[in-house]
């Protein structure tokens, strides 16, 4: 190499060693920053999955041992139609649960938007109030509501509405019910969050270009508040497909889901590489929906048509 | 001007205690270009909205095409509105914006197209249809705002401070293609603003309202030259204003008395008299100045400063009793150096004469607002 080309490697090289002083700096400032949730989070989230991983290859021993050899059994064992009944009972499950919590917390959600600034505060945290209940005693009060013998049930017998008790307790509906309870406050915020940052602007284009509430709701306020209701779906299906108390306590055990079947593997069957399987799948269908759901919301205009 | 299209009939707006539109009258003629000048919270926008059937009155009626439009929701009034931040919708291409109003009243598909190519090549944006409006920049945003809602061929345009968002140069470019815009569709246009240039620029008729209250409804050369009130005379253009009262009275012209000297003034129409209060109102560049006394004005002062805006000159002149007085002059040679005794005085009719009743009135509107103030306190 020449003279001049060293200096000019010199040059160029002078406001790089600068560069990386500084990068260090700020290397440093967001490893501080960011540093405990990252080992956190590697240590409690992503290490456990990759156990779960694992496990869900290895084989099962006899009295409920982990044999650790590789296998594809778990997998191949979801398929069967006892474990296919399951899912598909999940999904009709969740899905009524979804539909429902959406048309009941879509309208609140746009009540509590529309009231005055105090209002709808005072509204936010009531929605918000079940939340701090334990989710077993909810779920125990339900079954005093429900039963033979609960409140409704007594209550429509005196009043002589009915001559036997109905039927409320440890079939779907009992399950439905108590989901809806649960989820409800999931389903309303996001919704609430879109149809309130909604412009109220828009909403008044449309009336002035000749369009009724009912036309104005369907082409301009639907459409754009459709990410709160996607996020809605999403917060409500996801956990819903999994979560196993509100079947365990209102469905009698009879009507199992996912999440109660997953539980049970690591509990009761003492099969772990096959809980491990299971949760995989759901895992990655629960990843799916959610990235199908970043790709809906990144492009509005999909959406909208 | 020919027929009335609009007319506002003894409208009042309350908002609870709030009382933001008084006692509003304006009949506005078919093809008009009329601006709504006032500044901010002065009602003029809740004017607007009662128009397009947003507002209610609270009391009083509004007319479109000899109509009450009372029981109008406002899809129903055959009024269109450019809203203040455009209100496009974000989940439509540009095409589908323009072509909503179309839609939603189920015009054939063919006709759409047609009718929206044609009010895109109106407004300059021939072939943008298939834009998302987030790739739009706020001056084509406008556009877009203005075919959609000329896209139904409204009788009447209400425009809401449209251009408040855009830039000053594409604001004066905006301004001057709007005139056009309307010239050539001659639809009436209702225009709000609190920009009193771009009123000038752009109306047939100014309205300029102050705290609810219509003070004057004239073309922009006569809001210019006789304000009839002293805060349509201070809000449009800059102003000498001072408190008089008539000290002699003479065929044609009279004399005024001010604290700091005489002045003349024309009074063609004799309609003054001797002890009525007045307030002269004498533009910068109407302000005349001498080195020697004028007949008929008694008006002296010192230089105390030149200020230079580009093309025009600024004298500052200091009465005896403070009273600053601004003189403005095109060419340096006119100009009195600082420090200089003057004597001013003006051409007789370039002494606006604002008479006693309206000064009553504005304080009249200020005694009120000084009683609601006190009422809150309480």
């Amino acid at each position: 190499m020449t003279k001049t080309n060293d200096l000019a490697v010199k040059v160029a090289s002078k406001p790089k060693k600068r560069k990386d002083k500084r990068s260090f700096k700020s290397w440093l400032a967001s490893a501080v920053m960011c540093g405990p949730i990252t080992i956190w989070s590697v240590l409690f989230i992503i290490l456990p999955i990759l156990l779960l991983a694992f496990m869900s290859f290895m084989t099962k021993g006899p009295l409920g041992r982990v044999v650790y050899k590789f296998t594809l059994d778990n997998y191949k064992e979801i398929f069967k139609p006892v474990y296919f009944t399951v899912i598909k009972q999940s999904v009709i499950i969740a899905t009524w649960t979804t539909v429902l919590t959406v048309l009941m917390g879509y309208p609140l959600a746009a009540f509590i938007a529309n009231v005055k600034k105090k209002t709808s505060g005072v509204l936010t945290v009531l929605l918000m109030l079940p939340l701090w209940v334990s989710g077993l005693v909810i779920l125990y009060s339900f079954v005093i509501m429900l039963n033979k013998t609960g409140v409704i049930n007594t209550v429509l017998m005196n009043l002589h509405i009915i001559d036997k008790p109905l039927n409320m307790l440890y079939n779907n509906f009992a399950v439905i019910v108590g989901m809806l309870y649960m989820f409800l406050p999931f389903a309303v915020l996001p919704m609430y969050s879109s149809i309130e940052k909604l412009d109220k602007g828009l909403i008044e284009a449309s009336k002035d270009l000749g369009a009724g509430p009912v036309k104005t709701f369907f082409k301009v306020t639907l459409p754009l508040t459709a990410p709160g209701i996607f996020a809605a779906v999403i917060l409500t299906f996801i956990p819903c497909i999994g979560y196993y108390m509100v079947t365990d306590m209102l469905g009698g055990g009879t009507n199992m889901m996912v999440g109660n079947l997953i539980h049970r593997q690591f509990t009761i069957s003492r099969n772990w590489p096959f809980g491990a399987a299971l949760a995989m799948v759901l895992a990655v269908v629960i990843f799916i929906m959610l990235f199908v759901y970043t790709k809906l919301g990144g492009d509005l205009d999909d959406l909208g048509a | 001007m020919s027929k009335t299209i609009v007319s506002l009939m003894n409208v009042e707006k309350w908002y609870g205690e709030n009382h933001v539109v008084k006692n509003m009258n304006i009949n506005i003629a078919e093809g008009e270009f009329l601006t709504l000048l006032g500044p901010s919270g002065c009602g003029k926008t809740t004017t607007l909205r009662m128009i397009s059937g947003f507002e209610l009155p609270s009391t009083g009626m509004i007319k479109v095409q000899g109509e009450s439009v009372e029981k109008k929701e406002p899809y129903q009034r055959d009024v269109n509105t450019v809203f203040q931040n455009y209100a496009l919708f974000s989940n439509m291409n540009v095409y589908d914006n323009v072509a909503y109003g179309l839609k939603v009243k189920k015009v054939p598909k063919a006709e759409i197209k047609e009718r929206v190519t044609e009010m895109l090549k109106l407004v300059q944006l021939e072939g943008f249809g298939k834009r998302k409006i987030t790739q739009m920049s706020g001056g084509q945003k406008q556009r877009v705002a203005i075919a959609r809602a000329l896209i139904n061929r409204p009788k009447v345009l209400l425009l809401d401070e449209p251009l408040g968002a855009l830039d000053l140069k594409l604001r004066k470019q905006m301004q001057i293609e709007l005139k056009r815009l309307q010239k050539k569709l001659g639809i009436t246009f209702v225009y709000v603003t609190h920009d009193q240039e771009e009123a000038l620029t752009m109306s047939d008729r100014i309205a300029v309202i102050n705290e609810g209250v219509l003070e004057q409804v004239d073309t922009p050369i006569n809001i210019y030259q006789k304000p009839k009130t002293k805060f349509v005379a201070g809000f449009i253009g800059e102003s000498n204003i001072m408190d008089a009262i008539v000290l002699q009275k003479e065929s044609g012209k009279a004399v005024v008395g001010m604290e700091v000297g005489r002045g003349t003034v024309a009074d063609a129409d004799d309609k003054l008299a001797v002890n009525d209060p007045v307030a002269i109102s004498v533009r910068p560049e109407n302000m005349l100045f001498s080195k020697t006394p004028v007949e008929g004005f008694s008006l002296k002062g010192i230089v105390k400063e030149h200020i230079y805006v580009g093309n025009i000159v600024k004298m500052m002149i200091t009465l005896n009793d403070g009273t600053e007085i601004r003189v403005n002059r095109f060419r340096s040679e006119d100009l009195a150096a600082v420090g200089t005794l003057l004597y001013l005085y003006w051409d007789l009719d370039k002494g606006v004469v604002i008479k006693e009743k309206s000064l009553v009135n504005t304080d009249s509107v200020r005694d009120i607002e000084g009683g609601n103030a006190d009422d809150e306190d309480e």
